[in-house]
C-alpha cells in the first residue's frame, strides 16, 4: 500500500463479500421456492426475496466500486485521498441506510414500507431494481456526490491518469443516471422507457468504464506492462462498449409500447455488444502474455482473466442469443433472461471486484505483495467452484428457457405459464445444486482469507 | 547501389504500415464492421419492400448528396495534403490544410441539415416507414461520425500549429487523417446505397 488513506477501502471490501454473501443465500432460498413453491410461505414470499436478492447485488457491487476507487485512485494520482474521514462517514451511511432497506424489505409488507418512508409525497417506489424506498434513494444520492467529491478532489490535486480520468467518467455517470429513478412518469411506456435509462445504461454503459477501468489497473499493476499499452486499449475498448451499449438501449424497447424503428436499432447495434467485450478478452490475454514481471499474486492474474473470460460469455454471447428482434419476440422474460442475467453480472462485475479485491486485500492487510501460496490456492479453488458452477447454472437456466419457449410460446399448441413450468422442474433442480455449489466457493472463498502460510518472499526463501 | 537510392529517399518511403496508431485502426475496423452491419440491414429491409425504398428514394435530394460525396473527397485530399504537409515538415501548412478539410466538414454538416429541414418540413420522421427510418437513421449517425471528424482534426491542427508534430514524429496526424478517411470512405457507400441505387 503506497499511501495510508488507502486503507478506507477495507471496510468496503469486507462489506461487499459479506453482502454478496447474503444475496447468494437470498439466491438459494429462490432457487428452491421455485421447486417448493410454499417454502418459507408466508414469512418471506418469492417477490420479496427476489427484490432483497437483486438489491443486495447492486448494493455489494457499488460498495466494491466503491472501494476499488479509494483504493486506486490515490494510487494512480499519486497523492493521498482527499478527506478519509468522509469515506468513512460515507461507508457507515450507505452501510446502515441499506441494512435498514434490507430488513424492511424482509419483515415488513412492502405496502406499509412505502407507507412509512412516506412515498405517496414523492412516489418513486415499486418499480422493479429501484424498490428502494424514496428516503433512502435520497440518501443513495447523498452518498454517491459525497463519493464523487472525494475521487474527484483526489484526481484534482494529483496526476491525472487515464484510468483515474475512465473511472470518473464512469462514476459521475452512474450518480447521474440514477437520477432517473426519481422520475416517475405516469405514463407506463414513459416510465419503463426512462427506468432503462438507470437499469440499461448502467450494465451496458457506463459500469463498463467502471470495469475497463479496474481491469486496466490491476493489469497495469500485476503484468509490469507500458502503462500506455493498456490505456490505448481501454480507449478503443470502452469507445466500442459506449457506441453499441448506448443505442443498444433500443433491444429493451421492443415490446413496451416504443416506436418500431427500435427493433432495427437495437438489432443491429446490441448484435454488436459483444465485440467490445471480445476484445477485452484479447487484450487481457495478449497483455498477461507480455508480461514484464511474476507479480506474486497468481490469483488476482486469475480473477483478471476470468473476468475478461466470463464477462464475453455472459455478456456477450448470452446477451447476444436473445438480442435480435425476431428472436427476443418468443424469448421475452423467459428463463433465457435469467440465464444471461446470471453470468453477465457474475462474469462482468461480481468477477471485475473480485479481482480488486484479491489484489488490493493483501496489501490492504499488510501481507505485501501477495497472500501465502496456501491462501492463493484456497481461492484458486474458490474461483474455479464459483465460476464452473456459474457456468451450470447458466447452462441449465438456458435449457429451461430453451424448453420454456417450445412448450409455451413456439409449438403449435401453446401450453400454460404454471402447466410448463411443472415440466422444467428438472432443471430448476439442477440449477438449486448448482448453486449449493457456488455457495461452497463463495465460503472457501471468505475462509482463504484467513488461511495462514508463508507469504510469496519468505516461501521462496524456504524453497 | 540500391541501398543508397533508399537511404536518398528514406524518409518518403520507410513508412511505417498502418500509419498512425495501431488503436485506431483496430478502432476503424470496428466502425466499419457497425456501418457493415447497418448495410446489410439496409438491403436486407429494403429486399422486403423494393417498391417502397424506390418510391422514396426518389423523394431525397440528390444534387445535395452529390455536393457532399464531392465536398468530403476535397475534405479527403486536403487531409492528404496535410501529412504531406507535416511529413515535409511543415507543421503550419499541415495546420492550414487541415483547417481546410475542417472547413469542408462544416459545408457538409449545413448541406445535411439544410436536407432535414426540408424533409422534418415535409413531416418525415424514422416512424413515417421503413426507408426514411434507415434514411435518417444511417446519415444520422454518419453525420455524428463527421462531428466527431471534425473534432479530432480540430484538435490535430491545434497541435501542429504549435509545433506539436515534426517530420518525423507525426502519428497523431495520421491518425487522425486515417479516421477522416473513413468517415469519407464510410458517405461513399452510404450516398449511392441510399440516394442513387435502385
Amino acid at each position: 500500500m503506497q499511501y495510508k488513506s488507502q486503507a478506507v477501502a477495507k471496510p468496503y471490501f469486507i462489506a461487499a463479500i459479506a453482502l454478496f454473501a447474503a444475496q447468494v443465500v437470498f439466491g438459494l432460498i429462490l432457487g428452491l421456492q421455485y421447486v417448493i413453491g410454499d417454502f418459507l410461505f408466508p414469512e418471506l414470499p418469492f417477490n420479496q426475496a427476489r427484490m432483497v436478492h437483486t438489491n443486495l447485488l447492486i448494493v455489494w457491487l457499488l460498495f466494491g466500486f466503491m472501494g476499488a476507487a479509494y483504493y486506486l485512485v490515490p494510487e494512480e494520482a499519486e497523492t493521498e485521498l482527499h478527506s478519509p474521514k468522509l469515506a468513512l462517514a460515507l461507508f457507515w451511511i450507505f452501510l446502515i441506510a441499506g441494512a435498514l432497506t434490507v430488513l424492511g424489505y424482509v419483515f415488513l409488507r412492502y405496502a406499509d414500507l412505502a407507507r412509512l418512508t412516506g412515498d405517496a409525497l414523492f412516489p418513486t417506489m415499486g418499480r422493479e431494481f429501484l424498490e428502494q424506498p424514496t428516503i433512502i434513494k435520497i440518501g443513495i444520492v447523498v452518498v454517491a456526490l459525497g463519493f464523487l467529491y472525494n475521487i474527484g478532489m483526489t484526481i484534482l490535486k494529483g496526476r491525472k491518469t487515464v484510468v483515474n480520468l475512465v473511472l470518473l467518467i464512469g462514476l459521475v455517470g452512474l450518480a447521474g443516471l440514477f437520477l432517473f429513478s426519481f422520475y416517475n412518469p405516469d405514463n407506463l411506456v414513459l416510465d419503463k422507457y426512462y427506468w432503462w435509462w438507470v437499469v440499461h445504461l448502467w450494465v451496458e454503459g457506463v459500469w463498463e468504464l467502471i470495469l475497463g477501468a479496474i481491469l486496466a489497473f490491476v493489469l497495469i499493476k500485476t503484468t509490469g506492462v507500458d502503462r500506455e499499452v493498456i490505456e490505448k486499449w481501454l480507449y478503443v475498448i470502452i469507445s466500442l462498449a459506449l457506441i453499441t451499449g448506448i443505442i443498444g438501449t433500443g433491444h429493451h424497447y421492443y415490446w413496451i409500447g416504443t416506436p418500431e424503428y427500435w427493433q432495427w436499432w437495437g438489432s443491429i447495434f446490441s448484435a454488436l455488444e459483444p465485440i467490445p467485450f471480445f476484445a477485452m478478452v484479447i487484450y487481457a490475454f495478449n497483455i498477461v502474455n507480455r508480461r514484464r514481471r511474476e507479480h506474486p499474486n497468481k490469483a488476482a492474474t486469475l480473477w483478471a482473466l476470468g473476468t475478461a473470460v466470463m464477462a464475453f460469455l455472459g455478456a456477450g454471447v448470452w446477451g447476444f442469443l436473445h438480442t435480435l428482434a425476431p428472436v427476443n419476440f418468443y424469448t421475452h422474460g423467459t428463463q433465457i433472461t435469467a440465464a444471461h442475467g446470471h453470468m453477465a453480472f457474475y462474469g462482468a462485475y461480481a468477477m471485475i471486484v473480485l479481482t480488486m479485491i484479491s489484489y488490493a486485500m493483501p496489501k490492504l492487510r499488510g501481507m505485501g505483495e501477495a497472500a501465502s501460496e496456501r491462501a492463493q490456492l484456497t481461492e484458486m479453488w474458490s474461483f474455479w467452484l464459483m465460476t464452473v458452477s456459474m457456468v451450470f447454472i447458466t447452462l441449465f437456466l438456458t435449457g429451461a428457457g430453451v424448453l420454456q419457449v417450445w412448450l409455451q410460446r413456439y409449438s403449435e399448441a401453446p401450453q400454460a405459464f404454471m402447466a410448463v413450468q411443472e415440466q422444467i422442474k428438472i432443471f430448476y433442480w439442477m440449477r438449486e445444486t448448482a448453486g449449493l455449489v457456488f455457495f461452497t466457493g463463495l465460503v472457501l472463498y471468505v475462509i482463504s482469507h484467513f488461511v495462514g502460510g508463508p507469504t510469496g518472499a519468505k516461501a521462496k526463501a524456504r524453497a | 547501389m540500391t541501398a543508397t537510392a533508399v537511404i536518398d529517399r528514406a524518409p518518403a518511403t520507410r513508412l511505417p504500415s498502418p500509419p498512425g496508431d495501431l488503436a485506431i485502426w483496430i478502432f476503424i475496423l470496428a466502425e466499419l464492421l457497425v456501418f457493415g452491419l447497418l448495410f446489410v440491414a439496409y438491403a436486407f429491409a429494403r429486399a422486403g419492400d423494393v417498391a417502397l425504398f424506390n418510391h422514396h428514394q426518389q423523394e431525397l435530394d440528390q444534387a445535395a448528396g452529390l455536393i457532399n460525396t464531392l465536398l468530403l473527397v476535397t475534405g479527403s485530399y486536403f487531409v492528404v495534403r496535410a501529412v504531406a504537409a507535416v511529413r515535409g515538415g511543415s507543421g503550419r501548412a499541415c495546420a492550414l490544410w487541415l483547417a481546410a478539410g475542417f472547413g469542408t466538414g462544416v459545408l457538409f454538416v449545413a448541406v445535411k441539415f439544410g436536407e432535414y429541414a426540408d424533409k422534418f418540413a415535409a413531416g418525415v420522421s424514422l416512424s413515417t416507414n421503413t426507408f426514411y427510418m434507415f434514411y435518417l437513421g444511417l446519415t444520422f449517425f454518419h453525420l455524428m461520425h463527421v462531428l466527431m471528424g471534425m473534432v479530432i482534426l480540430a484538435a490535430v491542427a491545434q497541435k501542429a500549429w504549435c509545433g506539436g508534430y515534426s517530420r518525423v514524429e507525426h502519428a497523431g496526424v495520421e491518425t487522425g487523417a486515417a479516421y477522416w478517411h473513413m468517415v469519407d470512405l464510410v458517405w461513399l457507400i452510404l450516398f449511392p446505397l441510399l440516394y442513387v441505387m435502385r
